[in-house]
This record gives C-alpha cells, sequence and structure tokens, in this order.
C-alpha cells in the first residue's frame, strides 16, 4: 500500500509537472505564470526566435557528431580491447574514468587545454611554429567541435564497456564458424558481429541521444554558449529564459519542444523492446 | 598465444597487426589522461611557472600552494572561502540522498518485478520514459511546489529533488536485479507471515548486496556531479561543489590564478575518481546494467 502510494506521488510528481509546463506554455506567462491561454503564440515566437533556431542547428550538429564520433571510436576501443591484449583492465581503467568526472570538470579541463593563448596553440607557437593555428574554442564558426572533442573524451569510455559487454556475449560458435569461412576479421565484425548486436547498439544510441538533448553543463563549464550565440543549445536556452531572462511562457514552450523531441526519437526504441517482451 | 585468438587473420601478418593494435590503444590512452594530467601538473606550478606558459612542461619546484588557495581562500564572488564549504555541502547533500534514492528504488523496483501489476507494462513504460525527461520540462513546477512547502532553496529541498528525480533509474535498475530472483523466496516469507515490508527488509535486502552497492555508486557519481539542480534548488548556503567551481573560475571580480582554478577542478573530482578507483567492477557493472535497459 505504501508502495502504491510512493508510485502515486513520483507520477504525479513527473507527468503533473509536464502537463503543468505544457499548460504554460499555451499561456502569456512572463515573470509571473499568467494562465490567459493564447494558443500556440509561445511556440510561433519561439521558432521564429533566432538564438532558439541557432541551438536547434547547434544540437543537431553537435549531437550528429557526438554520437557517431562516440559509437565510433568507443567501438574500436571495444573491438582492439576485446583482442585478448595485455593489461586490459589497465586500458579499460584509463578509457572509463572520464566517466566518473563531471562534466563541469571536464569542460573547464578542455577549455584550459584547447585555450588558445595559454593551451595547445600557445605551446606549439612557443616549440617555434609561429603559425601553428589551434583556436577553434574562440572561432564562432568551429566552437562547436570543442564541445564534441570533450563529449567523446567523457562517453567513449561508456561505449566501450556496454558494446564489449557484447562482444564477451558472442556465441563462441560463431566465431569458429567465422574462421573456418575464412572471412576476413574487418568484415566478421562489419556484417556477421555487429548486426547481430543491434539491440545494444540501439540502447547506446538511446543513452548518447539523451545526453545531447540534457547537454547542458558541459556547454556552461566550456564555452557558456560563446563565442557570441555559436555554442547556445536548447537546454540552456530553456534554462536562461526560466531564471534568467523570466520568461515563463517561452521557457516552457521551449522544454515541451524538447520533451516532444526526445520522445519522437525515443518512440522507435520503446516500441521494438516492448514488442520485443511482450 | 595468437593462434588462439577468435578470428584472427589480417593481410599484415599477426605481428604487424598487433603492433598498430597497441600504437592506437596507446594514443588513445593518452589522449583520456592529457586533460587530466595536464591540469594536475599545472595545479602544482607556482606562479612564476604558469606565466612561462607552458603547458606540457613538468613543475619544477612542485608546490600545494594553488591546492591551499583553492582549498580556502579563493573567492566564489564575495566569499572567499575556496571550495572547502563547497565539499562539505556536496557531502551533506550526497549522502543523505544516495541513501534514501537507493533504498526507494530497492523498494519500487521489488514490488514491480514481484508484483502482480494489473497494467505493469504501462507503469515500466511510465517509469522509463521518465528516465528521458529533459529537466527542463519539470523544474519551473518543482520550483513551484517545493516554494508551496517552503522547501525552494533550502538542504531538504535539493535532497527531495535529487531522490525524486533519482528515482526513475534507481527504481528501473533494482527492478532488473529483482525480476531474477525467484518468487518462491518472497512468497516463502509471507507464507510464514510476513509482512511485505518485513519480507523485503530481511530477506530480500540481505540478497541485494551487490546491486545496493552498483546503484550506490551510480547514485554518487550522478549527485555529487550535477551541476543544474544545485544550482537552482540548493539556495546559497547549500550550493555544491561544482558550483562553487564554476564561481571561483568565472568569478567576475577577476578569476583567481589559472594554477589556483586547476587546482579547484582537481578537489572537485577527486572523491568521485576515488571512488570510480576503488569500485572499478562495481562501476563497470553497474553502467552495463544500467545501459541495457528493460
Amino acid at each position: 500500500m505504501t508502495v502504491v502510494f510512493f508510485f502515486g506521488i513520483v507520477a504525479v510528481f513527473f507527468y503533473g509537472s509536464i502537463l503543468w509546463t505544457g499548460y504554460m506554455s499555451l499561456t502569456r506567462s512572463t515573470l509571473m505564470p499568467n494562465y490567459n491561454f493564447v494558443g500556440f503564440d509561445q511556440y510561433i515566437k519561439l521558432f521564429t526566435n533566432h538564438r532558439w533556431l541557432v541551438s536547434c542547428l547547434n544540437m543537431v550538429i553537435f549531437g550528429v557528431l557526438y554520437i557517431v564520433g562516440t559509437l565510433a571510436f568507443g567501438t574500436l576501443l571495444a573491438v582492439f580491447a576485446d583482442r585478448r591484449i595485455r593489461a586490459e583492465s589497465l586500458f579499460r581503467t584509463i578509457f572509463l574514468y572520464p566517466l566518473a568526472v563531471s562534466l563541469i570538470v571536464t569542460g573547464l579541463s578542455w577549455r584550459w587545454v584547447l585555450d588558445p593563448v595559454n593551451g595547445l596553440q600557445g605551446l606549439v607557437r612557443g616549440m617555434g611554429w609561429e603559425n601553428f593555428t589551434f583556436d577553434w574554442l574562440t572561432d564562432p564558426n568551429r566552437a562547436i567541435y570543442t564541445l564534441v572533442i570533450a563529449g567523446i573524451w567523457h562517453s567513449a569510455g561508456l561505449i566501450m564497456v556496454i558494446i564489449l559487454a557484447g562482444l564477451r556475449g558472442v556465441d563462441e560458435d560463431l566465431w569458429k564458424a567465422i574462421r573456418m569461412e575464412g572471412i576476413p576479421l574487418w568484415r566478421a565484425y562489419l556484417q556477421v558481429i555487429f548486426p547481430g548486436m543491434r539491440p545494444v547498439v540501439a540502447s547506446c544510441v538511446v543513452l548518447l541521444m539523451s545526453d545531447v538533448i540534457r547537454g547542458y553543463d558541459l556547454v556552461i563549464a566550456m564555452t557558456k554558449g560563446g563565442p557570441g550565440i555559436a555554442t547556445e543549445m536548447p537546454a540552456k536556452f530553456a534554462v536562461d529564459y526560466y531564471f534568467a531572462r523570466v520568461n515563463l511562457g517561452l521557457a516552457s514552450a521551449a522544454s515541451i519542444a524538447m520533451l516532444v523531441l526526445s520522445l519522437l526519437l525515443l518512440a522507435p526504441y520503446f516500441y521494438s523492446e516492448f514488442r520485443r517482451r511482450t | 598465444m595468437t593462434q588462439s585468438l577468435p578470428g584472427e587473420r589480417s593481410v599484415f601478418g599477426p605481428r604487424a597487426a598487433r603492433l598498430g593494435l597497441y600504437a592506437f590503444l596507446f594514443a588513445s590512452a593518452a589522449f583520456f589522461l592529457l586533460p587530466l594530467l595536464l591540469v594536475i601538473s599545472n595545479s602544482l606550478k607556482p606562479m612564476e611557472e604558469i606565466r612561462q606558459g607552458n603547458l606540457l612542461a613538468l613543475p619544477v619546484k612542485p608546490t600545494f600552494d594553488a591546492w591551499l588557495t583553492a582549498w580556502k581562500s579563493a573567492c566564489t564572488g564575495l566569499e572567499c572561502g575556496g571550495v572547502r564549504p563547497g565539499l562539505w555541502n556536496s557531502i551533506k547533500i550526497t549522502v543523505p540522498a544516495v541513501v534514501i534514492s537507493t533504498l526507494a528504488g530497492a523498494l519500487n523496483g521489488y514490488a514491480l518485478a514481484q508484483w502482480k501489476w494489473r497494467h505493469a507494462n504501462l507503469i515500466m513504460l511510465l517509469v522509463m520514459v521518465g528516465l528521458f525527461i529533459p529537466y527542463q520540462a519539470m523544474l519551473y513546477p518543482t520550483v513551484k511546489i517545493l516554494s508551496s512547502l517552503s522547501l525552494f532553496r533550502t538542504y531538504g529541498g535539493i535532497i527531495l529533488v535529487h531522490v525524486v528525480y533519482g528515482l526513475p533509474y534507481t527504481t528501473l535498475l533494482f527492478r532488473n536485479f529483482y525480476v531474477g530472483v525467484p518468487e518462491e523466496i518472497s512468497r516463502a516469507a509471507r507464507m510464514e507471515g510476513a509482512s511485505f515490508l518485513r519480507t523485503f527488509r530481511s530477506v530480500i535486502l540481505p540478497l541485494s548486496t551487490n546491486i545496493l552497492v552498483v546503484v550506490a555508486i551510480l547514485q554518487f557519481t550522478g549527485i555529487w556531479n550535477d551541476y543544474l539542480l544545485g544550482l537552482i534548488f540548493a539556495g546559497n548556503d547549500n550550493l555544491p561543489m561544482t558550483v562553487q567551481l564554476t564561481n571561483i573560475v568565472n568569478n567576475a571580480r577577476g578569476s583567481a590564478s589559472p594554477n589556483v582554478n586547476m587546482a579547484a577542478a582537481v578537489i572537485t573530482a577527486i572523491p568521485t575518481l576515488i571512488v570510480y578507483f576503488l569500485s572499478g567492477r562495481y562501476f563497470v557493472r553497474g553502467i552495463a546494467a544500467g545501459a541495457v535497459k528493460g
């Protein structure tokens, strides 16, 4: 009974909050909630807001590069770690530790490493290559890529561990058959092993996608959305409009847009999960 | 040894392939270690060495001065108490939040796994979707709810937020574990006349030490590393370390020197790194379990 009660509270909290936010997104609320219904006005304002559109575009660029990059790098690490290497656990410890480091510290560390004056660029110039340029962090067109680097650094180990667990689950007989057929190793992975691990890869993608949509801390620590608005993200847009710019209606609309996007992206995954189980 | 490798075959022959493999692994290890090592090494330099600007140079005269400043006198705004109060706040927030959210998740997970619920699938769906809801869609109502309970920006409030926001995750992890525990065990206990809570406490919990450790570690890492919730809900007296750290680095009154900033970052990262290195196996098992959801 207590448990049911407990569930009820949490469910009301979560889904009630969402309904509330959804309702606010349809009102004229600014500094204070205002329950005058204005239909989809806030959404029209949102999708004609330059900063929001830039944020969305940034999220797509960051998201695609981050997901593809992390998956590729993590998978390579897993495949190599699965080749019965020496000191496997040492390597695994090194590849995975960034996951224990907060995104705030991750972002700050990379900001210092990539800083044009005191970081890598300054270092290489000091060594004699006066023209060496690596100023992505302060280049509005490239700053987003520095977030990708830091993001991959943080998450590649996670993907490695998950894929490695999947690889360890591959049947020994399958490997025997592959050897008997004389299939080259790279083709064996691409055409036999990975296709058999589709659910594992799917859950990796889902995990990384939710990182992307929620992505806030890394941006705050590394670029604060800059230079200019070059690395703004939807999550930051919503928080800024809730608390710094106090425009509740617009912030709520942005939040609901993020939620809808997550649900749309997740729907295929949930659908297949539930079909598999029932 | 190479003969026993599954599927080992390469155009370059095994030796060249092995060499390439290790080259890749070492390069990757360097990539992962670089930022941490640079930050640690520079945090140990005195200011003169920092000014020379060579990031890669090892400290010539290593000193903990920057660490001491970061620890107790760097300015986070108007106050100049370093990250020390932040450390204490983070501990104060993290420990109870981890304990409560883990135990509550265990109870929920057990109930979900072992009872015949009428809409079990729907409940599971709600819990799983809960995992992926962007916080932004719940932030403002949470502020309002906490304000109406006079808990907004209080110590109790931030713990409550961490517990509630963490519940879908802990519930799911435990539920996946308890699905594998034979139902006969709890049925037997109930036949003896034990209540639900009693069965849970004296029969189920003792079976769950491994998963309890795993979930507690994941929650510890997550809550310690949280920034957004702490910033919004903790209130000025309870700001966690991550927030204090960014305040030191971005201090409007002219930020502290780089070595102090870096020392503050390292100090902030130390607790979760210790947990990670001490609990390696559990940590790995935890994220593997958490990843393969459902």
